[in-house]
């Protein structure tokens, strides 16, 4: 809560004060919204009514045909069906990722703040320098090891990568949720003879639920709206929606679509922005643990 | 931070000192195997690989003729790289500053028990759950100066407006701060104001008591205590700046001509369409030795704050 008082007695120049500071508010609210409103309309919008049109000019009737082609019919780079077999994509490869990631991360976090073995302080220490290495360091050895495992170019592929990189948050973010688990409770455990993956699953799990959340809405986002590995790895049917964007709107044969652009624009910002309008709590957590120490 | 101290030499830390070791024994270290196999593999591993690279001839594939620190030169004589490397500096600093001060701002405006601030700051913080590519074709169309922002003022009756920035080479890497600042200072408002909501509420009533003007408690008070916040938001923030890639990708595709190119851009486009293998691992040894630079002494300040306490 905040602390700071409000003059108890508010004077003209309080007053004033306040007028001012609400609109100061809310012309920035006014520039963060922009964007997303002229996407909007524009996407609602024909191809005539654009360009004769400004940015903030209404539609004059609701037409979603730009939806329907940005979904089922716009061509991105090769081939015209849409954007929706990426979408699919898209969560062929955030599912499975964000699966895996978040139940390695919890073992991990376990392991490194409840059975400490000698050296694991150490490992976790070395594991977060891969939250913070410019993934362009190790680009080109992945797209090697891919092509000898025979998943390049795969959604399989596109998996491995995401948890590969993927665990070193989540298990910071397991690790500093369980930090605060009394070690007596997993040694009083053990003594009536309970094993390593029974505390875990009948102590730890049921008290995880809120940091499962964060860290499966941090890999949910975090996954969806990667483009690098998308565009580095992915095959031609395999690409992530957000490459399939790309694309879409940098195709440059016959007249600019701007309408269908921004249709698949938004399309392809939903699922994220569902997540955090749902869930925005959970979301602002993650950031910020993920910030203080990544 | 005894745990650690406790720790060492003692083997598991469920010292009961078992005669023989079971398979419970070995639980952890099999659950954390892989974790730790990847990490040395393509963390640590695929780092040094990537530097050996950056020492040999490899163009189209990878191959092992080492030539020394030549694709450095080449690298530091190539002007596109040097471009990309100026825009980082103007990209980033202007970034970092701008969204750092708005954060700050506006944390402290929404600080003050300001009516539907769950609302605002849900508006304020959207655009960071969105990708960089959808960030970008969204300020794509804004910018563009046919029918973007220009021909809505010119058509507003500003009829000498002129906002081209997105296709003049020389203000084109503007335009890159514009929408990473739209993406970003959101989420340091968020982090700001967690940290003013964490300040100690006897310290600013005592302050008060002692007749010290609103202003001057934010400033001799309140801000200082911030420090840790403003060094953490820097870090992340100089960390997507060098990262940056989806978004030039988007909004610019690196033009006018190369005049918008970041290091990750031009890291991606040497080394997987140009051929050039040598010469981008040289590239991303250089981005990683910026990370560096930024990450150790802030680990260790970290650290070193941590054992005073």
């Amino acid at each position: 809560m905040s602390n700071k008082a409000v003059g108890r007695k508010t004077s003209g120049l309080d007053k004033a004060l306040r007028v001012a500071l609400y609109t100061v508010l809310l012309v920035v609210a006014a520039f963060y919204l922009m964007p997303f409103i002229v996407m909007l309309l524009t996407s609602l919008k024909d191809v005539e009514e654009i360009r004769t049109g400004t940015l903030l000019s209404l539609p004059a009737t609701l037409n979603f045909e730009s939806w329907s082609k940005a979904w089922s019919s716009a061509c991105t780079g090769g081939s015209c069906g849409g954007i929706s077999p990426y979408f699919m994509n898209s969560f062929q490869i955030v599912l499975p990722a964000v699966a895996i990631s978040t139940l390695v991360g919890a073992l991990n976090g376990y392991v490194i703040s409840l059975w400490k073995f000698r050296g694991s302080d150490f490992f976790f220490a070395a594991m977060l320098v891969g939250c913070f290495i410019p993934f362009q360091v190790i680009l080109l050895p992945m797209a090697q090891t891919l092509g000898w495992l025979g998943i390049a170019n795969t959604t399989s592929g596109l998996v491995f990568v995401h948890v590969v990189y993927g665990i070193a948050f989540t298990t910071l973010f397991f690790r500093n949720f369980y930090q605060s688990i009394p070690g007596e409770l997993v040694k009083a455990a053990r003594l009536d003879g309970a094993g390593f993956f029974t505390i875990f699953y009948r102590i730890i799990l049921p008290v995880s639920t809120p940091i499962i959340v964060v860290t499966v809405i941090w890999q949910f986002t975090q996954i969806w709206n990667d483009f690098l590995f998308g565009v580095a790895f992915s095959g031609f049917d395999t690409q992530p929606v957000t490459v399939a964007l790309n694309n879409l709107v940098n195709t440059s044969f016959g007249g600019k679509e701007y309408n269908v652009d921004m249709a698949a624009a938004i399309i392809a910002a939903l699922p994220t922005l569902a997540v955090y309008v749902f869930a925005g709590k959970y979301f602002v957590r993650g950031l910020t643990a993920g910030a203080v120490k990544g | 931070m005894n745990t650690k101290a406790a720790n060492t030499g003692s083997g598991p830390t469920q010292s009961g000192r078992p005669a023989r070791l079971s398979l419970a024994d070995w639980m952890p270290k099999i659950v954390m195997a892989p974790t730790v196999i990847v990490t040395l593999v393509c963390i640590y591993g695929y780092m040094i690989w990537t530097a050996v690279l950056s020492f040999t001839g490899s163009r189209m594939l990878p191959s092992y003729n080492f030539v020394g620190f030549d694709q450095y030169e080449r690298l530091f004589n190539n002007d596109r790289w040097m471009v990309a490397l100026s825009n980082l500096g103007i990209f980033g600093g202007l970034f970092i500053a701008i969204c750092l001060f708005l954060g700050v701002t506006l944390a402290i405006f929404l600080d003050q028990k300001i009516r539907a601030e769950g609302a605002i700051r849900t508006i304020y913080l959207y655009p960071m759950a969105i990708s960089f590519i959808v960030t970008g074709t969204a300020w794509k169309w804004l910018l563009n100066p046919t029918n973007g922002l220009e021909k809505m003022m010119v058509d507003f009756g500003f009829e000498n407006f002129k906002f081209d920035w997105l296709i003049n080479p020389d203000m084109v890497v503007y335009c890159l701060v514009i929408a990473a600042v739209w993406q970003a200072s959101g989420f340091v408002m968020a982090l700001f104001l967690a940290g003013l909501r964490g300040v100690d509420g006897d310290l600013i009533k005592a302050a008060h008591l002692d007749g010290a003007s609103t202003f001057t408690t934010y400033r001799r008070i309140i801000l200082p205590s911030l420090k840790p916040v403003f060094f953490s938001a820097l870090v992340v923030l100089s960390h997507i700046a060098i990262k940056s890639f989806d978004l030039v990708a988007a909004l610019t595709n690196g033009g006018p001509g190369y005049a918008s190119d970041l290091p990750a851009n031009f890291m991606y486009t040497y080394t997987f369409t140009r051929s050039q293998i040598g010469l981008g691992s040289a590239s991303a040894m250089v981005m990683l030795g910026c990370v560096l630079a930024i990450l150790v002494p802030y680990l260790y300040s970290e650290l070193r704050g941590k054992r005073h306490e």
